[in-house]
């Protein structure tokens, strides 16, 4: 199949640029680490409260935290394909027969797969803080942040192809980013929100992500919250994907 | 044909301050290129030749008109287009972080070629272009002209049929251009079809087998280099004053003192277009020292491109590049 070929052929592209410098993979792991190290201790200090187990605050706090790495080690990939469009690899691609869809999966998949890689990092680095972890759902897990990583990813690569610039670009993902994060729980859990604060973060898709994965680190397989996370990940992902599939085919009109 | 087209149009719709504008890039184009030629796209700045040129590669979509390009309809049949024709941007598009062979090996399998193929292609075009001293580093350190070589190499890297090339010199050391018309010269010889847009008259006259002037969107004249020369009808004079008010009175007063050929003046100098102009620049310049409209400085050139270009749209195509 094209589809899948062109995928590849464009996967190992980016993969390229990525290895050709990895020391980046591991700087924008860099801001969950200083949650770790210097927010994380605060929390100990909360745990009893609603939604803070006591004694337990690493394991709800570290799966959040892998969720918000998702979110931010994602989110600013668009800039690079700026540089692409503005060297005229875009449009050097686009006048080949290769399948649209491709230019995008194949970078997609790339900022998926860095991802789980600095996720599995952070995850092993916790454990010494006493972090205890159903293996199984920690893999499930991953699969939930490569989704995020997909959505986010996508977003940006939308909203980089629209604006063709980075001074644009810039403010709109930081808008995104910053109220999506704070209301899905991620730093301190929602059940101390009040209850409008609360309803409002129903309908953020990584609201449901983040319960997921907490059930899940806690091998919580039952709990109904991580089929829910999964529906609005995995449909929020498709959504914008072919959003951003649609903005690449826009360029050329 | 190779290209043909009948009222190719380019409307891009501006969203700004003062709402929608629509700004008419091209404006109903006729293109018909042969077999195995040199087609040149001449035109200043903004002239429509780089929207013509993506709308034949299937990057932009026509507003209205029609095109073949291969044979193949240009609305319908995309996926054989891209298939078939070589292109190459303005910017080049070569991968920056990447070498140039990384370039090549992958541009040849986005057209379906597998690996071992790739590669054997991309060696050929290193050898053909001479970039063996160069190809393994990352393409950003490359000088100008090593760059414009892989981008080239990039659009030809699947043996197209039809080469489109955008202002494929501009920019380039002297070498690097000759060079680079050398290369282009030759694939006449393999039969590929080139169609290239450029901003330079010497440019299109060595190298282009037929020129089509463009100029705000549309074409003003189409013909061989020669054919277009001679129609400009003799030798250019230019004669150059001190004020636009001299430069008015020498129009009036060569006006009179010429039977056949074309006076203009801009700013203040006096464009005159005659036949046998040579003979007739003491004659002349005599007259208008006998009305004390003293003249800085005269040229006599024989017809040129830039000529053609001031014949069939009023201006000249230099003092456009220089704005």
């Amino acid at each position: 199949m094209t589809l899948l070929r062109d995928t590849k052929l464009m996967f190992v592209r980016n993969m390229q640029h990525t290895l050709r410098s990895p020391i980046f993979v591991f700087v924008s792991m860099f801001q969950p680490l200083m949650y770790l190290l210097l927010f994380m201790p605060l929390l100990n200090g909360l745990g009893g409260v609603p939604g803070l187990p006591s004694g337990k605050t690493v394991d709800v706090f570290i799966p959040g935290l892998l969720v918000l790495q998702a979110l931010f080690g994602t989110a600013f990939v668009g800039f690079s394909l700026i540089d692409d469009i503005r060297s005229g690899v875009i449009e050097r691609f686009l006048v080949t027969p290769v399948k649209r869809p491709a230019i995008l999966l194949g970078r997609v998949l790339r900022d998926a797969v860095v991802l789980l890689l600095q996720c599995a990092l952070i995850t092993l680095v916790a454990i010494p803080f006493g972090l205890n972890v159903n293996i199984f759902g920690f893999l499930l897990s991953l699969m939930l942040y490569a989704l995020i990583g997909i959505s986010m990813a996508s977003i940006s690569y939308g909203f980089a192809l629209i604006y063709k610039i980075e001074d644009a670009l810039a403010p709109t993902l930081n808008t995104i980013t910053l109220p999506v994060s704070l209301l899905s729980g991620i730093i301190l859990p929602l059940a101390l929100a009040p209850l409008w604060l609360q309803d409002l973060a129903k309908v953020n898709p990584f609201s449901y992500a983040v319960n997921a994965t907490r059930a899940l680190f806690a091998g919580n397989f039952q709990n109904i919250g991580i089929a829910e996370g999964f529906l609005a990940i995995g449909a929020l992902a498709i959504l914008v994907f072919f959003w951003g599939v649609n903005s690449l085919k826009k360029m050329a009109s | 044909m190779v290209i043909q087209t009948k009222g190719l149009r380019k409307t891009f719709i501006s969203k700004g301050r003062g709402g929608r504008k629509e700004v008419e890039a091209v404006r109903g184009i006729d293109l018909s290129v042969r077999k195995g030629e040199i087609f040149g796209f001449l035109g200043p700045n903004g002239a429509g030749k780089s929207t013509t040129q993506k709308m034949l590669s299937t990057l932009l979509c026509p507003t209205g008109g029609e095109a073949k390009v291969l044979g193949y309809d240009l609305a319908k049949q995309q996926e054989q287009i891209r298939q078939n024709v070589g292109c190459v941007s303005q910017a080049g598009g070569a991968d920056l972080a990447s070498t140039g062979i990384e370039n090549l090996v992958l541009q040849a399998q986005l057209y379906g070629l597998d690996a071992l193929t790739a590669k054997k292609y991309a060696s050929e075009f290193i050898d053909r272009f001479q970039m063996n001293t160069f190809i393994e580093r990352p393409a950003q350190s490359y000088s100008g002209g090593q760059k414009r070589r892989l981008d080239i190499a990039l659009g030809m890297i699947h043996h197209p049929k039809l080469l489109l090339l955008d202002e494929p010199t501009t920019g380039l050391d002297p070498q690097s251009r000759a060079y680079l018309w050398g290369e282009i010269k030759k694939l006449k010889d393999v039969g590929v079809t080139v169609f290239l847009t450029t901003q330079y008259m010497d440019e299109a006259d060595k190298l282009c087998d037929t020129i089509a002037i463009i100029d705000n969107g549309k074409i003003v004249v189409t013909g061989t280099p020669s054919e277009l020369k001679s129609s400009v009808g003799g030798d250019a004079i230019t004669f150059s004053f001190q004020t636009e008010e001299i430069a008015l009175k020498a129009e009036t007063l060569l006006t009179k003192k010429i039977t056949t050929g074309k006076v203009q003046t801009k700013n203040s100098s006096v464009y005159l277009t005659i036949k046998d102009g040579e003979a007739m620049m003491p004659d002349l310049l005599r007259a208008l020292d006998a009305k004390n409209l003293e003249a800085q400085g005269v040229t006599l050139s024989r017809p040129s491109l830039d000529d053609v270009f001031l014949k069939y749209t009023g201006r000249s195509l230099r003092e456009d590049q220089i704005k």
